[in-house]
């Protein structure tokens, strides 16, 4: 008696699959499948190299300084000596200065172009702001340099140090190029990415919400600041990460306009050095593998610190778009 | 009217107006920058810019020749590195993959893209000028190119994910396999929107001066080879506005302008191209 050929189940499947791969094969998608997955995969290779790259050439000072390296407040190549904490400040503070002049434009012109702008008015000045995210960084610093600090050197500090003089904010020298000339450039340079993120934000919350709010009787300000505005509160604050990230890692404005002296100063007229600015400037000039590597480790932690704020802004991002609350 | 009704309207107002102030600076500073650069760099503008190379120091002239060549051949290696990678991993993302993987590509991307440019130049640095021991254009365009990489990769998929899902099915229900779908059809379909993306990459890049510092370098004469320091723009521009001289100054506003008009002119020409179409992914 012929035996019906009978197969079993995961049998017969996987023999069907292995004939639908050869036909695919042969019709050329399985290559073309492998082709653009070696594209995708070597984007994570790359990155996964920039780390390791970034960690193995700093091996040197990581093992002599150890955790010291952040607390060290002198930078001496001369003598061998380097600590990172003058320009951690130096960028931690110009970034944040930055925030601070950038948060309330940013969020109140993405108010005006989401809320009262009629669309036509809100794209064509979106569009502009967005172009002004285009312009290189070196034409910031150029211009920081020839414009902003001679203006902060002969108008506004002068006047700042009359009237809050006795605060220790604002003692000190008058040079034009410092901290606060670093936080202003800074603060240019990220509105465009608040505005942007943020009008995006706010049109994304359902029209619903201010009419119901414009329903009970609240102004067309109440409504959008008590209402829209929470509503949309967890995408304002993901784009403020974003911005923040760029203002971090900014390197040619700042070091045009910051001072370039590594010393932790008070005084927000005091000139400043951040991280980026002491790579950009001693890069080249780095004699001896001390050097070049503790301008490595620095450059690991100015990496370390955006990837941070950047990849928790992305997720905040995600999380909130799935939820169909915002849109990044 | 109740006193406290008077005053929710002056808030309303107050507060409405603020906002407007704050939109019109933000697009002042644009127009400011405009016009600073328009007014001195027009000043300054001759044609032996365009046709000199950089005077000895001290001598009055010359031009910048050199860095406009070099930036244009920066741009191709860079083009060479990060087209293929950006507009293959987009398609992949868009037609081929699956979900987790897609979705850690994607991620990594992002925070590729977040990497700030000094590190980039550094990444270059040690995987290229350490073992070759000197500058080199090829440096300079490695890091720009993976500069390239995310925005690349995420305005292929994003023209190619506009592309409507009949097509693909049309083209399917013919016969056509899937890679040939996606090469003759969904692509062509959504070559806008992919060329747009391209141009913005390659805008955003041509600006970029901390990745070349120290890997392209600069070279105050004509670059003898791919493997030699090369001069850009960008860096022109800095080594000049920080110099104490007042010719190199004069220069560097006319380079400033250049680079500007450039970077301009790709960005409104790319938005135009699709205005109406793909939206162009922000930040």
């Amino acid at each position: 008696m012929a035996s019906v050929p009978f197969i079993k189940g995961d049998q017969a499947r996987s023999r069907g699959r292995a004939r639908q791969f050869i036909q695919r094969l042969r019709r050329g998608d399985e290559v073309a499948h492998l082709i653009t997955l070696l594209a995708a995969s070597s984007i994570i290779v790359v990155t996964m190299m920039l780390v390791y790259e970034l960690y193995i050439n700093c091996s040197l000072t990581r093992h002599k300084f150890g955790l010291g390296f952040f607390l060290g407040r002198t930078w001496d190549p001369v003598s061998g000596d380097f600590g990172a904490l003058p320009f951690i400040y130096g960028t931690l503070v110009s970034s944040a200065l930055a925030l601070l002049f950038a948060v309330p434009l940013g969020v109140g012109a993405a108010i005006f172009l989401s809320e009262l702008a009629p669309p036509r008015i809100s794209n064509a000045l979106t569009f502009v702001i967005e172009l002004l995210a285009a312009v290189p960084s070196v034409i910031y610093g150029f211009l920081g340099i020839f414009v902003i600090v001679p203006t902060l050197r002969k108008v506004v500090m002068p006047f700042v140090k009359s009237t809050l003089g006795f605060l220790p904010l604002f003692k000190g020298p008058m040079y034009g190029v410092s901290m606060l000339a670093g936080g202003l450039i800074l603060a240019i340079m990220i509105v465009p990415f608040i505005i942007s993120v943020s009008r995006d934000v706010l049109m994304a919350v359902p029209p619903e919400q201010r009419e119901a709010a414009l329903g009970l009787g609240a102004t067309k300000w109440e409504s959008t600041w008590q209402v829209v505005v929470p509503f949309a509160r967890v995408g304002i604050m993901a784009s403020v990460f974003l911005a923040l990230a760029r203002a971090l890692g900014e390197t040619m404005a700042v070091t045009m306009v910051i001072g370039n002296d590594p010393k932790i100063n008070a005084s927000l007229f005091a000139p400043a050095y951040s991280i980026a600015a002491v790579i950009a400037n001693e890069f080249t000039e780095a004699t001896g593998d001390l050097y070049l590597q503790a301008l490595i480790e620095l450059g690991l932690v100015l990496f370390l610190l955006t990837i941070v704020i950047n990849g928790l802004a992305r997720l905040v991002i995600i999380a909130t778009t799935q939820k169909g609350v915002t849109q990044g | 009217m109740t006193l406290h009704t008077r005053w929710r309207k002056a808030v309303n107002y107050i507060m409405l107006s603020l906002t407007g102030i704050c939109a019109l600076l933000a697009v002042v500073f644009l127009f400011f920058i405009l016009g600073y650069l328009v007014y001195y760099g027009g000043k300054s503008l001759d044609w032996a810019f365009f046709t000199k190379l950089p005077a000895p120091v001290g001598e009055i002239g010359g031009g910048m020749a050199n860095a406009i060549v070099g930036s244009g051949k920066l741009l191709l290696l860079a083009s060479l590195v990060g087209v293929p990678i950006g507009f293959l991993g987009g398609v992949y993302l868009a037609e081929f993959g699956g979900l987790t993987f897609s979705f850690i590509v994607r991620y990594v991307t992002d925070l590729l893209n977040g990497v700030p440019s000094i590190v980039m130049g550094i990444f270059a640095y040690t995987i290229i000028v350490l073992p070759m021991k000197h500058f080199s254009a090829f440096a300079g365009g490695m890091a720009l190119g993976v500069m390239m990489i995310p925005i690349a990769v995420r305005t292929t998929e994003e023209a190619l994910r506009a592309v409507p899902r009949m097509l693909r099915e049309g083209a399917l229900a013919l016969g056509t396999s899937k890679w040939r779908t996606v090469a003759t059809v969904v692509v062509p379909a959504a070559s806008r929107g992919i060329v747009t993306g391209l141009m913005l990459t390659l805008a955003r890049v041509a600006g970029e001066t901390a990745p070349l510092l120290f890997t392209a370098f600069g070279n105050r004469f004509w670059s003898s080879g791919w493997n030699q320091p090369i001069a850009s723009l960008p860096v022109m521009i800095y080594t000049y506005a920080v110099a104490p001289y007042d010719d190199w100054h004069r220069q560097a506003w006319a380079a400033g302008l250049v680079l500007l008009a450039l970077v301009l002119v790709a960005n409104i020409g790319a938005r135009l191209l699709v205005s109406g179409g793909i939206s162009f992914k922000k930040a």
